[in-house]
């Protein structure tokens, strides 16, 4: 190789600067962001990084992703080659051929095989951004055609064509051998009219030309969305151990600030996760908000960030933002964007390298409702409802034991219960689902469970002041929860709403408070299993029922089989399926606090989710969520599609527990 | 200059119950709030603040256990707060109440002039609307009720003019200060507390005045100065109603039999 040492070293040792005084500025602006412990539970972090990062799980996800796998992974081979690269060009003795010659010889192939891979990638991608983009690939900043996009993939290919440039030109004089280097050996013939005394030159030209590329592509890196090549694995380690939903505590101290109003009250991980982008647009596709033409869009906000963080100044240790966080424009978050999620978790189920675009809402949310007292005026009622008769609607707490007007119904007591029916507020107060609470204690009735109720007793969860941002409220209600909860000795909890379900589950866990916590379609599942249950005749009635998953029992926290074979069960036939289901599902509208609050902006999304069901021709919607029941009962009348009915997974079960005769 | 709010902790009634035995309000475990219509008078009053910068201090007669809602008062922004608590102020009707909170007010005008004093129309418990006014003529204020809208607040000429919501019409009134205002649930949205000061709020001092600090004569307070008295607490027996016509069947028809009838009870605003 030829290699000028005087012009190739400054080069090298210039560019080798320059990359890192990059890489340090924007560590360092991470660096800015709130302390928080992303170090604990290394096998559980070395096995994200194995499956999400080296084994690009979600990558894969979508049918176009094993494109950039192959990509991928043939970067990861390539890193050793170019580290030879750059290394010989200063000390050409310095070289893979020192290696045993086996190992040299499948090290050739490797780089020459894959390299093709790598090639047909890029080329791949760009005819896709050229020709078959999807449509998430658009939004307001960023496009399929974007030239960032093309400077990348163009400088991959040219990568490529000089790496076979090269070894073709050194085939083609004799000073390689083709045995091993298929892809090269071609080159070479293709070489063959080259005149030899050219060759050299050819030579020269290609090894400049790679290392060029090479050093410039580099230093390109950090300042662009490229950056994901070395924040991507970094991020999936640093992940979230918590569900999506449980987010860390704030401790209310006098002289505290409450939640994100700046990018820099935001956790450092939160600013990693902008460097981590690559702009794929997944969480575009599968936001609620963004898909009903809502002005959030996840993967904007992430952007934003990051955008905000730049905008920053960063002297010695002092960080002052360059704009607000929340506000207008690019690089700030707008208010009315933050107020349309649902935290459903789409975005982060979907997000290849497991950004958490959601927790940071919420954390704006802390900040507006916290600091400002701004927020959706239908949210005082319910604020203060919550913290003065601790549920939604304001209801007397006395009325909390109206459903069972004609039932014999217990209180819960540790001596003589095994379980506590958490009815909820839903439970307890809506009219609809009040025939839900009727069903489920029928059902434990008629299994024999020992349950009881905390009747009066009962406090909200607090779930929606938890996503509403209102963390200081449910701080107050979690510790009244948590003391209840210990005082009654209450160890096993049925819930029949998922809300209630993740909150004492998950988030009460932060309080101290390890309770065993079962939706009560799991319950219903494993005592039809296991016989207690048994239905008087199989559901028919109910025609053909579709599952919707609601998405604090599926997404956050992983229920899906359940539901499902208690419909099987009662009804002999396997439930049909949304097009979106599982973890796809589609949120109902309601979650995120956003049963409170009008829908002003864009279309409806329980309209949206309906007309995905009216596609499967189902005479019943079962749910297994008050907030999907009430969501789905709106959007039935609004589409006057009244042959649908919407029913609870109690309830369905309940229908079979009638006498046959009736 | 001050304006003073008279804020009153009452039961919350949407949990009282009547005990059907007795009579008699059943209290136990029942929460206690602020009376809402008071709420809208310290908003008023803070938007005032947040205008002419003004002093709010927040006034209430009740039981120790009612410097809980005078700490609310703090957390929303309230400049000080006063618990008027004595024993002998206990079983007070409204015009024993007046008498206290009159006197309380005298006493803060001694250190900065009042100018403005702000009560909600009526408290949810009592339901009287009648301590308000009581504290006006006691104190020879202008007495501008039931207000849905403060219009202009001049300092310098000291007048205020605003709207009062009567039934069917509005007012516009101008009378000169001190003024003493009860306001409408209509004039404004309360403000919720941030966090930062609610936790301030916790640490700041409810100032409790008792009958040495204000030294008034005892038969005008209490149980003693109040010449009315509760005799019977019931739920009057609510007349049957009828049935309009044949919703299911007519629902046109009889929707427009139904406001037919109730435009001629005078019902339906028109």
């Amino acid at each position: 190789m030829t290699p000028n040492f005087i012009i190739y070293a400054p080069l090298l040792a210039v560019s080798l600067l320059f990359f890192s005084w990059s890489c340090y500025k924007r560590f360092a602006l991470i660096a800015v962001g709130q302390p928080e412990n992303r170090f604990e539970q290394l096998d559980q972090r070395i096995m994200g990084v194995l499956t999400y990062a080296l084994g690009q799980k979600r990558v894969m996800a979508r049918s176009f992703g094993l494109n950039h796998a192959v990509i991928f992974w043939a970067f990861l081979v390539l890193l050793l080659a170019n580290g030879e690269f750059l290394i010989s060009g200063l000390f050409p003795a310095l070289n893979l051929a020192l290696l045993p010659g086996p190992i040299h010889h499948l090290l050739q192939f490797a780089f020459d095989a894959v390299s093709l891979l790598a090639l047909a990638g890029v080329v791949l991608a760009a005819g896709r951004r050229l020709f078959f983009a999807p449509d998430y690939m658009e939004t307001s900043y960023t496009s399929a055609k974007s030239a960032e996009a093309f400077l990348i993939l163009g400088s991959i290919a040219l990568l490529m064509l000089a790496y076979f440039g090269l070894h073709g030109a050194m085939i083609a004089m004799g000073k390689e051998s083709a045995t091993y280097m298929p892809v090269s050996g071609l080159a070479s013939t293709l070489l063959a009219a080259v005149p030899a005394e050219n060759l050299q030159a050819l030579v020269s030209f290609f090894w400049w030309l790679h290392a060029l590329v090479l050093l410039l592509f580099i230093n390109y890196l950090p300042h662009s969305k490229h950056m994901h090549i070395l924040t991507a694995i970094p991020n999936c380690f640093f992940k979230s151990l918590e569900k999506p939903n449980t987010q860390p505590r704030e401790e209310f101290v006098k002289g505290g600030r409450f939640g994100a109003g700046s990018v820099d009250q935001l956790a450092w991980k939160d600013l990693l996760d902008g460097f981590s982008c690559t702009e794929c647009g997944r969480c575009q596709s599968v936001c609620p908000a963004a898909i009903t033409g809502k002005p959030l869009n996840p993967r904007q906000v992430v952007h934003d960030i990051k955008i905000n963080l730049l905008k920053g100044s960063l002297e010695q240790d002092s960080y002052v933002p360059g704009q607000p966080l929340i506000g207008t424009g690019e690089g700030s978050v707008s208010e009315d964007a933050i107020w349309s999620c649902t935290t459903c978790g789409a975005c982060m189920a979907a997000c290849p390298v497991l950004i958490e675009q959601m927790p940071k809402v919420v954390k704006m949310r802390r900040h507006l409702v916290q600091m400002k007292s701004q927020f959706p005026e239908e949210l005082l009622n319910l604020f203060e409802n919550m913290e003065g008769r601790s549920n939604p609607w304001g209801i007397a707490p006395t009325d909390r034991t109206k459903w069972y007007a004609t039932m014999d119904v217990k209180p819960f007591d540790a001596d003589t219960t095994e379980y506590l029916l958490y009815v909820g507020c839903a439970g307890s107060f809506d009219s609809r689902q009040k025939h839900v609470t009727v069903a489920l204690a029928h059902i434990l009735d008629a299994a024999g469970i020992s349950w009881g109720i905390l009747g009066k007793e009962e406090l909200c969860c607090g779930d929606s002041l938890r996503r509403l941002g209102n963390e200081f409220v449910f701080d107050k209600l979690a510790k009244q929860n948590v003391a209840l909860f210990n005082e009654k000795r209450i160890t096993k909890v049925i819930t029949q709403c998922p809300h209630c379900f993740t909150t004492l589950k998950n988030d009460y866990r932060q309080y101290g408070l390890e309770l065993e916590v079962i939706h009560h379609s799991e319950l219903i599942d494993s005592l039809l299993t296991s016989g207690k249950l048994k239905l008087n005749h199989q559901v028919k009635e109910l025609g053909k029922i579709a599952f919707h998953d609601s998405c604090y029992l599926g997404r956050h926290n992983d229920v899906y089989d359940p539901p499902r074979n208690v419909i099987a069960a009662a009804t002999g036939s396997a439930p049909q399926e949304f097009e979106r289901n599982h973890e796809n599902s589609f949120c109902c509208g309601a979650g995120g606090g956003r049963m409170w609050m009008e829908e002003q902006l864009g279309s409806r999304i329980n309209l949206n989710r309906i007309e995905e069901a009216l596609a499967g021709k189902p005479d019943t919607l079962c749910v297994s969520c008050p907030y999907c029941l009430t969501m789905f009962a709106d959007g039935i009348k609004d589409l006057q599609a009244d042959q649908i009915q919407v029913k609870d997974i109690a309830e369905v079960v309940a229908e079979g527990l009638r006498p046959v005769n009736q | 200059m001050l304006i003073v709010v008279c804020i009153k902790q009452v039961p919350d009634t949407t949990q009282v119950q009547i005990d059907p035995v007795t009579n008699t309000l059943v209290r136990e475990g029942i929460p206690f709030i602020a009376n809402p219509y008071d709420t809208h008078a310290l908003e008023e009053a803070l938007r005032l603040k947040d205008q002419f910068g003004m002093r709010v201090v927040a006034v209430s007669m009740g039981p120790p256990n009612a410097e809980a809602t005078l700490r609310k008062a703090l957390a929303v922004g309230a400049d000080e707060a006063i618990l008027l608590s004595d024993r002998v102020f206990g079983g007070a009707d409204t015009l024993a109440t007046s008498n206290v909170l009159s006197a309380a007010i005298k006493k803060l005008n001694e250190q900065e002039e009042v100018g403005l004093v702000l009560c909600g129309k009526q408290t949810i418990d009592g339901d009287t609307a009648q301590v308000g006014p009581g504290i006006a003529t006691r104190n020879g204020y202008s007495q501008l009720t039931l207000v849905d809208r403060v219009d202009q607040v001049d300092l310098a000429g000291k007048k205020i003019r605003v709207r009062r919501k009567l039934e069917g019409r509005h007012e516009i009134v101008e009378a000169p200060m001190p003024a003493m205002l009860t306001v409408v649930r209509e004039l404004n949205r309360p403000r919720y507390p941030t966090v930062p000061l609610r936790l301030e709020s916790e640490d700041r001092e409810v100032k409790v005045w008792n009958n040495e600090a204000l030294k008034l004569d005892v038969n005008s307070i209490g149980l003693k100065g109040s010449p009315t008295w509760v005799s019977r607490i019931f739920s009057p027996e609510r007349e049957k109603g009828e049935i309009v016509g044949d919703g299911l069947h007519d629902p046109k028809g009889t929707s427009r039999l139904l406001i037919e009838k109730l435009l001629s009870k005078d019902l339906l605003p028109v």
